[in-house]
């Protein structure tokens, strides 16, 4: 395909040149197993850029080296995150969770799972804009409550959740709280110097950097037990071997993202929410107008069917991605818009656009003409929206 | 990777042939319904005398193989009689479109059954039904089957909602257990009057609410 449009940037980034020129040293020069500062040189030099990258990624989060553990991404945090909280609190203090309707999967099936193992979970409903009640989440927490979950920025209709109050209200009940920070680390100001939190998830391959690497931040003092086994790397929480290449290309895939880069994004979702909604008609912005990441727009398309929408796009070289049962690998649709919507029709043609850094406002504004065109054109055969 | 459409389902789709509404149409037809899913209608001209399919029409709300065989199954029913055409299968539309993933079988079916529920929606308003049988309560529960619960996304039969049936002297009595105020009992409502008023011997078809 000669010209592609890609704004799917949530799901998987483009890697930046310029993380890549760092991580190869680390896999021709560089390449063995972190070693103790008694082993072999090329050991002590594998460890040391480990370290360095951790250190970075902790600062980043305002954090300390010791509280961030490198795993293979997004999704192995979130289980360590709560499957871990649950080993080592299930017997100790209770076998009760809360984590909102919205999660994403890793989050919502690990809580499933440890559901299997005898733990009860509540599933804390969300608003209209997806954001959770937090009188709700005040009511449900229990003496026996030992984690709470509620995402950063939500990964399809990216609406930010004030995780500060939510934070705020796991503390003053002592109860510890997770939240996933896939779509917002780095694009959303995230100290956990200033919020109260114990777990964060954050992965690289939503920044430009590698896939297969992610973290934990994991506050000191934090009780999580190991599910993954192997040797005793990262701070013996979680065996297997050092992704050292992954690591340094995350802490620079970190860096590379700028305030003046957040700013970019946001005014190409703008583009694309204002255009949209002044130039078809029928539509409904998913998720929250103010409060949502600056990569991220999601529009319903009344009287059409989401994956019509990407296939049409797909021909112009537009890659972008819907809610709709039809698209979805197991014919459901998405669980996000039926939480904040509750019906299927607002699934059906919803569609998500995730803008990244190789996208310009030219082809923001090519995506939108073209969607303009495609929607029109598959009204037009529609039975619905005539009257 | 390639596309799960062949190069013909993706033509039919970018493409789609006999699309639109037929004013006045002869027999006509909607699967399927916007809150659970995909969704078809579809219109015919039938010749008084020959009965052959002289014009057919599809909308579509719908995927791709909604409306790739929506397309296929217009081009194959057109100049045909009703009586041939009711017996297009889904395989055949399959293989006229060169074959279609199984997982969008669901879509694809919607389709086909959209073109037999017109026919006799012909047949049934022109006098045509051959054997007249007595509706019964089954009869009624087979047509509310297409009926969808949009709360649910299953059929209304499926979710529980009829809770009554009753059949006497060409009135049929549903009545739905959902309270009138419910976002869908309306939709619901009209989709089931639909559904059963054409049948031969009914002349009036209520709808109640259990409060």
């Amino acid at each position: 395909m000669e010209n592609v449009y890609y704004l799917d940037n949530a799901a998987a980034t483009r890697l930046d040149e310029q993380v890549l020129e760092v991580m190869k040293p680390l896999y021709f020069d560089r390449y063995s197993v972190a070693t103790s500062e008694f082993g072999y040189s090329l050991g002590v030099e594998a460890k040391e850029a480990l370290d360095d990258a951790r250190t970075r990624l902790a600062k980043a989060l305002g954090a300390n080296s010791q509280e961030f553990i490198f795993t293979s991404g997004s999704a192995e945090s979130s289980n360590l995150a709560l499957k871990g909280v649950a080993k080592a609190l299930g017997a100790k203090k209770g076998k009760h969770l809360i984590v909102s309707k919205i999660e994403d999967f890793p989050v919502l099936y690990s809580a499933r799972t440890l559901e299997k193992e005898g733990f009860t979970v509540d599933y804390l409903d969300v608003d209209g804009e997806g954001l959770v009640d937090l009188e709700k989440l005040q009511a449900l927490i229990k003496p026996e409550t030992i984690l709470v979950s509620v995402q950063h920025g939500n990964q399809e209709i990216g609406t930010l959740q004030d995780i500060n109050a939510i934070g705020k209200i796991c503390h003053d009940q002592g109860v510890l709280f997770h939240t996933d920070a896939t779509h917002t680390f780095m694009r959303v100001p995230l100290d956990v110097n200033a919020i109260a939190v114990d777990l964060i998830t954050v992965s690289a391959h939503t920044l430009h950097g590698p896939k297969g690497i992610g973290g934990l931040y994991v506050k000191k003092g934090t009780a999580l037990a190991k599910i993954m086994d192997g040797g005793f790397q990262e701070f013996d929480l979680r065996g297997g071997m050092d992704n050292i290449p992954g690591a340094v290309g995350f802490a620079k895939a970190a860096e590379l993202v700028t305030a003046d880069e957040n700013i970019r994004l946001a005014a190409m979702r703008d583009h694309i929410i204002t255009m949209v909604s002044e130039q078809i008609p029928d539509v409904i912005l998913n998720g929250h107008p103010r409060q949502r990441t600056p990569q991220n727009a999601n529009i319903t398309f009344h009287y059409v069917e989401g994956e019509s929408i990407t296939l049409h796009l797909d021909m112009y070289g537009i890659a972008v991605s819907t809610g709709s049962a039809c698209f979805s690998r197991s014919l459901e649709a998405s669980h996000v818009i039926a939480a904040i919507g509750g019906d299927h029709e607002r699934a059906h043609g919803s569609i998500r656009m995730t803008v990244g850094r190789f996208n310009t406002m030219e082809e923001v504004v090519f995506v939108v003409e073209t969607l303009k065109k495609v929607v029109e054109n598959l009204r037009k055969i529609s039975p619905l929206g005539k009257e | 990777m390639a596309s799960p459409y062949n190069d013909l389902v993706l033509e039919h789709f970018k493409n789609p042939r006999n699309t639109g509404r037929i004013e006045d149409p002869d027999g006509k037809a909607t699967e399927g319904s916007p809150a659970c899913g995909d969704m078809v209608s579809l219109y015919l001209k039938v010749d008084p005398e020959t009965k052959v399919i002289d014009d057919i029409k599809f909308e579509s709300y719908g995927c791709a193989s909604n409306i790739a065989t929506g397309s296929i199954i217009t081009e194959l029913a057109k100049g045909k009689t009703i009586d041939e055409a009711k017996n297009i299968t889904w395989q055949e539309a399959s293989e006229a479109l060169g074959g279609l993933p199984k997982i969008k079988a669901h879509c694809s079916v919607l389709a086909v059954e959209v073109l037999r529920s017109a026919i006799q929606n012909y047949e049934e308003k022109h006098g045509l039904v051959t054997e007249k049988v007595a509706t019964t309560e089954e009869i009624v529960r087979k047509r509310l089957k297409k009926v969808m619960n949009p709360i649910k996304g299953l059929d209304m039969v499926a979710t529980h909602l009829v809770k009554e049936i009753d059949i006497t002297g060409g009135v049929v009595r549903i009545v739905i257990d959902l309270p009138e105020t419910h976002q869908f009992a309306n939709a619901i409502k009209e989709d089931a009057i639909e559904k059963i008023e054409s049948l031969w011997d009914i002349d009036q078809v209520i709808v109640e609410f259990t409060d």
